[in-house]
């Protein structure tokens, strides 16, 4: 979440070309070809081992690693239809299909899923939002404005994320404690308290991020505002906010990604299983008995997972960009 | 109900003084006119509320004389009014909200951190010496043999149990573990012995058999001085008089065991320590200076094990990277083919390890390498018995392998990126001066990449170095090294091991495991530095 990512400034610009990448590319781009294969038009009915050594050998290794990628995916989902079973029994690919995993996934006493399923929702929902609040007002001020410090402010920004709150997670432990003996509410054991340690981590990378978009907007917007009468305030709601909506976007959904799956921080802080995140609840539920209740584990795995990847295979065009400037998972 | 700026702005830049003046004045005027009412109240509601929850706190604070804090929240209450209802200063109204948290849950959280580096935090070494002498003298405690019994009734207030005694002179007495023993007058008596009191509640048998836990273990001390001792009781209807077999002396600053004899004193390490060597725990919170750090480094329990993490943590990172990025580099070649059609299905597929949240991936391909029950040595290898996780260097090999497949979808992406940002004709010219394919790849293709990708590659070492998820989902850390003086393990990196050393497991060390993080951002800050320097990134800023 908070990584310090010395690069993104520097490779914004070539990963933006990333997300066209989709549509395919063959018609600007001929005679050039890749390296190892000569050149040449490609024919329309080629002989098969002339076929093979231009392209075929592209669609077997392509094939190699999509089964290498793919493989660990099916057998979670397989794992999770397969009733009652054991790590053993999961063995055996989509040979016996039920829901029965899901349903006990949510009935089971031992284990709050739903409760923290909705858990993991609202606290990554309100961080990303807390953290797209947050850094734009902040890159608003870098962007726009001219002050003393600004330029120190910057570096700071970039000197302070090197110290990633995963390292300070002893202090922040200690500070937690200190402040749940004064006030309960947002101290340990505290979900307001887990999303205003995040928060802590809203500026930086993120910021950045941000800054260079705005800094695409040109300032003459605001100007001709300003002359018609708009102040500072208006001119950041109802103009730039607009204009800056897809950094926006992007910002929230890996602020909402990177904290969903955040651990280490949950773990320390929330103790109560009610109040606890799916990756604290589910780690903790599977290194409790790790073999015996695989397919509800799996179940699990693929209800909490469902959504990020939805999210990103959905907008994955406009934040493959974003994401590789910003972020390595 | 808008003023249109004034035309003078922008006119002419060498105009006087005053005109400026009154130009900036017009402009701040035209500002503030142009936050509407709604707004307006928007910020004193705000304020408001930020003001109320500020002196709440305030006097929640004073309750418990946490001065400290309450100047802290003045001054940033204070701050943040004095900016949001002044005119100008306009920079600061947009960077407090993000600047608090900030401050507060990281920049203060790291310096707490360097200060917690610096004492004995830990299990055993927690609050401060009165707290630690009071807990020893309570631990001690024991029946004085043959003392007389005094007559109990548990009374409660609001949630608040308290002793009401009647002892053997028949003093009426109430006190609780933070109140000692004071007398009282008008207690409902029930023959000799007092069963009510005036707004408090007398507990019935099953009220305090449902609190029999709680009522065991309350110690009600019968004066101000602990030497005194305290009152218990075994069944809550009579308590005794419980004494400390151990006497805290203040004007030495010793601890006397009385039946043994032997004398413990404080010789500045934080815990009263006989003339042989034995602790009495717990101790108290000292400032240690360099001792965390000097431990790491000299003593030989944790020097070797902190070695072995640290040189595993630089492997794990360099081929963390390497692997992914020599698989995604040749995946991006192979598929950066114009000829080759339904590209997008393969780039979906090798999107989805990256798009799949990383813990959950982890835990997935954990149960697969299970010795004796995964997929992998179940199926793929015919039942044999590969220890995959729990075997030292099959483990490390099973994090890179699992890592591999994590972060090849990323090095594609990117990789593609900059092989297509690439210009065509300086290929071309390549060709047209007869070089081959693998020389334009070796000599034109790779070094163009490598400037676009190598801030990328940069942080991607920085984000390994301390990729915990990974890590602790896969092998915990383990097998454990059950040499080392420490809780670690063979795969264990920096960052996991300072979780471990605080978190995981009956002992806790803060000072350690903080000492620890002050040596990682040594470390990553150290390469982050050098690589800014490379990179230049800092230039970018304007």
């Amino acid at each position: 979440m908070s990584d310090f990512r010395p690069g993104a400034p520097a490779a914004k610009g070539l990963l933006e070309k990333v997300a066209d990448e989709d549509t395919e590319i063959t018609s600007s781009r001929g005679g050039s070809g890749g390296a190892g294969v000569p050149g040449g038009a490609p024919a329309p009915r080629r002989p098969f081992r002339r076929y093979f050594r231009e392209t075929g050998w592209r669609h077997l290794i392509g094939i190699v690693v999509g089964i290498f990628a793919i493989f660990p995916l099916l057998y979670v989902i397989s794992a999770s239809f397969n009733p009652n079973g054991t790590l053993l029994t999961a063995n055996g690919l989509f040979q016996r299909l039920s829901l029965d995993s899901y349903v006990s996934l949510f009935t089971s006493a031992q284990h709050p899923y739903g409760a923290w399923f909705v858990n993991t929702l609202v606290i990554g929902l309100i961080t990303a939002a807390g953290t797209v609040f947050l850094g734009a007002l902040a890159a608003y001020s870098f962007s726009r404005m001219r002050f003393t410090g600004r330029r120190v402010g910057l570096t700071t920004l970039l000197v302070v994320q090197m110290f990633p709150q995963l390292l300070a997670v002893v202090a922040i432990f200690l500070l937690m404690v200190a402040i749940g003996d004064i006030f309960p509410a947002i101290g340990l054991n505290s979900q307001i308290g887990l999303i205003m340690v995040y928060l802590g981590g809203a500026l930086g990378v993120n910021t950045y991020l941000m800054y260079g978009f705005f800094n695409t907007v040109p300032s003459s917007i605001d100007e001709a505002a300003k002359i018609d009468g708009a102040g500072h305030a208006r001119i950041f709601f109802t103009i730039i906010l607009r204009l800056v909506a897809p950094i926006l976007a992007v910002v929230g959904l890996l602020s909402f990604i990177g904290t969903s799956s955040e651990f280490v921080l949950a773990s320390v802080i929330l103790i109560d299983p009610d109040k606890q995140t799916l990756a604290v609840g589910l780690y903790k539920f599977i290194s409790d008995e790790f073999s015996k209740n695989w397919s509800v584990f799996a179940a699990g795995a693929v209800l909490a997972a469902i959504l990020p990847v939805a999210l990103f295979l959905a907008l994955q065009r406009y934040i493959v960009g974003g994401l590789t400037a910003g972020s390595v998972k | 109900m808008r003023m249109s700026a004034p035309t003078t702005e922008n006119r002419d830049p060498a105009i006087d003084p005053r005109r400026r003046k009154n130009s900036a004045r017009a402009r701040r005027i035209a500002d503030s006119a142009g936050v509407g009412w709604k707004v307006l109240l928007l910020k004193i509601v705000a304020m408001a509320i930020i003001d109320a929850l500020a002196l709440y706190s305030v006097l929640v604070l004073m309750q418990s004389e946490q001065w400290i804090p309450i100047v802290v929240i003045l001054l940033i209450t204070g701050f943040a009014n004095y900016i949001y209802f002044s005119r100008g200063n306009l920079p600061a109204k947009y960077l407090i909200p993000g600047l608090i948290f900030l401050f507060v849950f990281q920049i203060f959280a790291a310096g707490y951190t360097a200060y917690v580096a610096f004492t004995n935090y830990g299990t055993g070494h927690n609050s401060d010496k009165d707290a630690a002498v009071n807990a020893l003298l309570l631990q001690a405690q024991e029946r004085v043999p043959d003392s007389p019994a005094y007559k109990l009734t548990i009374v409660e207030r609001l949630g608040e149990l308290s002793f009401l005694v009647t002892d053997p002179d028949g003093v009426v007495e109430i006190g609780n573990d933070d109140n000692p023993l004071e007398p009282v007058e008008n207690a409902e008596m029930d023959g000799s012995k007092a069963v009510g009191l005036d707004g408090y509640n007398s507990l019935n048998f099953s009220q305090i058999v449902a609190n029999q836990q709680e009522i065991a273990a309350m110690a009600v001390p019968l004066s101000d001085d602990p030497n005194d001792g305290s009152l218990r009781t075994p069944d809550g209807s009579s308590a005794y008089v419980y004494l400390s077999k151990l006497v805290y002396d203040e004007q030495a600053d010793t601890m006397t065991d009385t039946r043994t004899g032997t004398v413990y004193y404080d010789i500045g390490t934080g815990a009263f320590t006989a003339e042989d060597g034995t602790e009495l725990l717990p101790g108290w919170q000292i400032f240690v200076g360099f001792d965390n750090f000097t431990r790491a480094f000299t003593e030989e329990s944790i020097r070797g094990p902190f070695f072995s993490v640290l040189a595993w943590t630089f492997v794990f990172a360099f081929l963390s990277v390497a692997t992914t990025f020599v698989l995604g580099l040749f995946l991006a070649i192979v598929f950066n083919d114009p000829r080759m059609k339904s590209k997008k299905y393969y780039r979906v597929l090798m999107i989805l390890p990256y798009a799949f949240p990383g813990f959950l991936s982890a835990l997935v391909w954990a149960g697969m390498m299970n010795q004796e029950f995964g997929f992998i040595n179940v199926v793929l290898f015919g039942g044999a018995d590969i220890p995959w996780l729990t075997n030292e260097w099959l483990a490390k090999f099973s994090i890179i392998l699992v890592n591999l497949w994590l972060g090849f979808p990323y090095m594609f992406l990117i990789c593609t990126g900059a092989l297509q940002s690439i210009p065509d004709d300086l290929q071309e010219a390549a060709r047209v001066d007869g070089a081959n394919a693998w020389q334009v790849f070796r000599s034109i293709k790779f070094p163009l990449l490598l400037v676009a990708v190598a801030p990328l590659l940069i942080a991607s070492f920085a984000y390994n170095f301390n990729n915990f998820s990974l890590i602790y989902m896969l092998t915990g850390g383990g097998p454990r090294d059950a040499t080392a003086g420490v809780n670690v393990g063979a795969t264990d990196i920096l960052i996991t091991m300072v979780y471990k050393v605080a978190f995981v497991g009956s002992t806790a060390d803060y000072g350690l495991a903080s000492a620890f993080s002050i040596i990682i951002f040594l470390i990553v800050g150290t390469i982050s530095i050098i690589a800014f320097r490379q990179t230049k990134a800092l230039e970018e800023l304007n």
